[in-house]
């Protein structure tokens, strides 16, 4: 039956109800609008519907809204700042790392995660952390350009 | 330019499987209209189209009224905005980017100031459907003469206004200007309080690409902001007011129909809405989770029929159950003699290769949000055919098309993959009888069993070689593949080319390339297969029997790129090339692989793939298409498979149905030819072609085994 959940996603708390076993990825879609996460699987597999929990990217589609209560919950509505995009949406814009798109979100949400924890992937470790996550158009070298772009200018703003 | 001597034509869209739609159901009328604004309005039509009048103010444009040979239209408003029509649609391959373009190069606009209006059967003009590479040989150049129709409107309303002849006006930059007087007035202000409907004059010459300024540059995909931010409204996404979440009780196997069904407790549950018709049972409900209950909920009985063949028996099948000559003599085509090419060849060799079932997996699955409203209803879908589709739901609900509109939103991709209507029809069915918007998304394993298959094939080719290394011979059956790319490029005084139909076993339809890619596997594997039978590199055997210059370009300059041969400096090092040509555009690929052969283990390293599609509209976007259709095509090549047995899809999601990820990503050059002297053909399709060949003839280069079928390394 149904259960009233408190949810932090991109910085508000929300109250919904929904059965424990409801997906986040369903909850974040039906009850909070939130639609730049996408189905794609269901299972796990295609990462179209990544969020960061607890700023760690996780699959929303397999993750119970049980599970997620009370964790800040970051969606790709989250990452724009007054207008301003992440700068992993800004490289993902100007390397056009996408065709139909409907990767994108998921891809931005696992390069962001990825980029929190190393700032400067190799292209291999680009490759392993992004391995979860399907394009189907095929835009895989652009997606890494993007990520090489992002770390070689986070680290020219610190040197 | 003259067409190689050896050309013959083969009807090209009769891999066009026509498989039937799913559901069939039943009902009512009405009729219905659109308006346009106010402004200039020119169409694109045949010579046979009745010529629309000028005329009077205020809304006149009614869709059902209009001739279906208009093929586009376009406005411009009292605001200047620019709106083109056509019933094409975006699914990622950047038609709305590109056409866009030309029709701000043509009309003389700021690329920005255009809107395209995309796939609605009640706003664009009617149109088959995006696919066959047509969109930019075909729709390019009508958006590009209504552009051009609409120029001269507006250079001779300035004319008129000033009263000079409309040959000393300049159209640059969204304004007519006079030179001599150095006057000028903007498109907005020349369409200002006009309700100017223009009919297109025949044979309207259009901008040659030499002289274009915004078509043939690399600009951004239209929207892209949207795309990063999550705002962009795919189907998927679209939440009207009041909807529905619909699931679909599924047959357990193909074929199956229903024999009796209890949904007693789904329909007692509250705010649910329950179908059963024909063979269709689906649900829908306020929430999906409440939907997915009420299904589970229904005790269903099915009459399965049994489904002998599997993935194992399906080549024998193909072979035994082809049709004879007789069935389908379009589909043969022959010139000389095979038996006397045969008997004077030097070399003679025969093989058969085999090309699996696969998916299309687009990542947005099949979905449609349906709303009944007064006896009309309007469905948004990703679809490649929306008036299809519009037929498709009329012809299942039993209401007039008029009273069907369809509407495509930007689609997460459809590879060939969308051209039915079936999540459209389904979710119709449920809206009509819930009186309320619907919402349907087929989940990932409906998506890879009820959707339809590129098709498996068979191929068989026979084949002769002169000792100077010229083909003297040339036999080749595609068994129920299909006929795309299946004529041999190269110079063969003896051919005989057929395509043998075959009845369907699993439901199929069109891929991106469709039977290009099995036709080019084959061809292009057992011309590797010749040129080390005569002794002779891959290259310059296909040099020695090529004269297609187009063709030869493209070979020269991938394998240019590659360093062919190349220097082997590891062991289980290969090299491979294939190409061809297909839908008017010329690909060449060479690949560079590593294998070792105890364990199977295949890696694709490099992958060098020359394209040439004559003019390049957005050299950014093809670039984009190129690079995306070798790796998509990598996974046809290695391990896409679809496994079946019984009527049921063995490998249904993506975790046992394997997709390109990026450990598969091999390096990839696209080495892009643009031709301003040749009018521009599609390349969404064409440079998936050469890659499995490409890739095999490296592996035997590498290992000296030869695998003829597709997938090559279906165990990695």
């Amino acid at each position: 039956m149904a259960q009233q959940f408190n949810l932090v996603v991109n910085g508000q708390s929300q109250a919904i109800q929904a059965d424990p076993g409801t997906s986040l990825l369903t909850v974040l879609r039906e009850n909070l609008g939130l639609t730049g996460s996408k189905y794609g699987c269901g299972e796990g597999q295609c990462g179209a519907c990544t969020i960061l929990l607890g700023g760690v990217a996780r699959r929303a589609c397999i993750t119970p809204v049980s599970a997620a209560a009370g964790k800040p919950i970051t969606t790709i509505e989250g990452l724009e700042q007054s207008g301003r995009l992440h700068p992993v949406q800004q490289a993902f814009l100007d390397a056009e790392a996408f065709q139909c798109a409907y990767c994108t979100s998921g891809m931005i949400m696992s390069s962001v995660a990825l980029l929190r924890q190393n700032p400067h992937p190799t292209p291999a470790q680009i490759e392993q952390s992004l391995q979860g996550n399907i394009c189907r158009c095929g835009t895989y070298p652009r997606i890494i350009e993007a990520l090489q772009k992002v770390a070689k200018a986070s680290q020219e703003h610190r040197s | 330019m003259s067409p190689p001597a050896n050309k013959f034509a083969i009807e090209p869209e009769r891999y066009e499987f026509h498989s039937p739609s799913l559901h069939q159901f039943a009902l009512a009328r009405r009729d219905f209209f659109k308006v346009l604004g106010s402004g200039i309005a020119v169409f694109a039509t045949s010579k046979e189209a009745a010529p629309l009048q000028e005329t009077a103010p205020g809304p006149r444009i009614q869709s059902p009224q209009l001739p279906k040979e208009i093929t586009s239209w376009l406005h411009i408003g009292d605001d200047g905005t620019v709106t083109a029509f056509t019933g094409k649609v975006e699914v990622g391959q950047n038609a709305r980017t590109s056409l866009t373009q030309s029709v701000a190069d043509e009309l003389r606009v700021p690329f920005s100031s255009v809107r395209m209006v995309m796939g609605d059967t009640e706003l664009t003009p009617f149109d088959m459907g995006t696919f066959g590479s047509r969109t930019t040989p075909t729709m390019a150049p009508q958006l590009r003469r209504v552009a051009e129709a609409a120029r001269t409107v507006l250079v001779e309303t300035a004319a008129k206004q000033w009263n000079v002849p409309a040959a000393k006006l300049k159209a640059v930059d969204a304004k007519v200007t006079d030179p001599a007087s150095g006057k000028s007035l903007t498109y907005a202000e020349l369409a200002r309080g006009k309700t100017l409907a223009q009919l297109l004059p025949d044979a309207d010459p259009i901008t040659s690409p030499s002289d274009w300024t915004i078509a043939g540059q690399p600009l951004p995909k239209v929207n892209a902001r949207d795309l990063v931010t999550g705002k962009h409204q795919y189907t998927t996404d679209l939440r009207p007011e009041n909807l529905l979440y619909a699931r679909i009780l599924r047959p357990p196997s193909f074929g199956a129909t229903l024999a009796s069904c209890d949904a007693k407790a789904a329909s007692a549950m509250p705010d649910v809405v329950v179908v059963v018709d024909g063979n269709f049972v689906g649900a829908a409900a306020p929430t999906d989770a409440q939907s997915e209950r009420a299904v589970a909920s229904i005790r269903a009985q099915w009459n399965e029929s049994p489904q002998k063949i599997s993935d194992r028996e399906i080549f024998d099948y193909l072979k035994r159950n082809a049709s004879s000559d007789s069935d389908r003599h379009n589909d043969k085509q022959q010139k000389g003699s095979v038996a006397e090419g045969l008997s004077a060849a030097a070399h003679k060799l025969e093989a058969a290769y085999t090309v699996a079932y696969i998916a299309h997996a687009p990542l947005e699955p099949r979905a449609a949000v349906a709303e009944w409203n007064n006896g009309k209803m309007t469905v948004w879908t990703g679809t490649q055919r929306p008036f299809a589709v519009r037929t498709e739901v009329a012809n299942a609900l039993h209401i007039p098309e008029s009273n069907v509109r369809v509407i495509v939103p930007d689609t997460g991709s459809a590879y060939g993959g969308k051209h039915t209507g079936d999540a459209a029809v389904e979710a119709a069915r449920l809206a009509k009888s819930a009186n309320r918007p619907v919402k349907l998304v087929w989940t990932r394993e409906e998506e890879f069993t009820w959707a339809y298959f590129r098709p498996a094939g068979l191929v068989e080719v026979k084949s002769g070689l002169h000792a100077d290394g010229k083909l003297t011979a040339w036999e080749f059956h595609n068994y129920h593949s299909g006929s795309s790319g299946i004529e041999t490029p190269y110079d063969v005084p003896n051919q005989l080319v057929q395509y043998h139909s075959v009845p369907l076993i699993l439901r199929c339809g069109s891929y991106r390339g469709l039977a290009a890619t099995a036709n080019h596997f084959a061809r292009e594997t057992h011309m590797d297969e010749l040129a080390r039978a005569a002794n002779l590199d891959p290259l310059e055997f296909r040099l020695r029997n090529l004269s297609d210059p187009r063709l030869r370009a493209v070979l020269q300059a991938a394998t240019q790129r590659f360093g062919w041969p190349g220097t082997k400096s590891k062991g289980g090092q290969g090299f491979g090339l294939a190409a061809g040509l297909e839908k008017g555009s010329y690909v060449a690929t060479c690949a560079e692989v590593i294998s070792d052969i105890k364990s199977s283990k295949l890696q694709v390293l490099r992958l060098v793939t020359a394209f040439e599609c004559g003019a390049i509209i957005n050299p950014n976007g093809l670039r984009n298409q190129v690079v995306g259709a070798n790796i998509q095509g990598l996974g046809g090549a290695l391990f896409e498979s679809i496994q079946f047995e019984n009527g049921r899809i063995k490998n249904p999601l993506f975790a046992n149905y394997r997709v390109p990820r990026f450990r598969d990503l091999p390096v990839i050059e696209a080495v892009l030819l643009d031709r301003k002297d040749i009018p521009s053909a599609g390349a969404g399709e064409t440079p998936i072609m050469a890659v499995a060949p490409a890739v095999g003839n490296a592996l035997f280069d590498a290992t000296g085994i030869r695998r003829r079928a597709m997938p090559l390394a279906p165990e990695a």
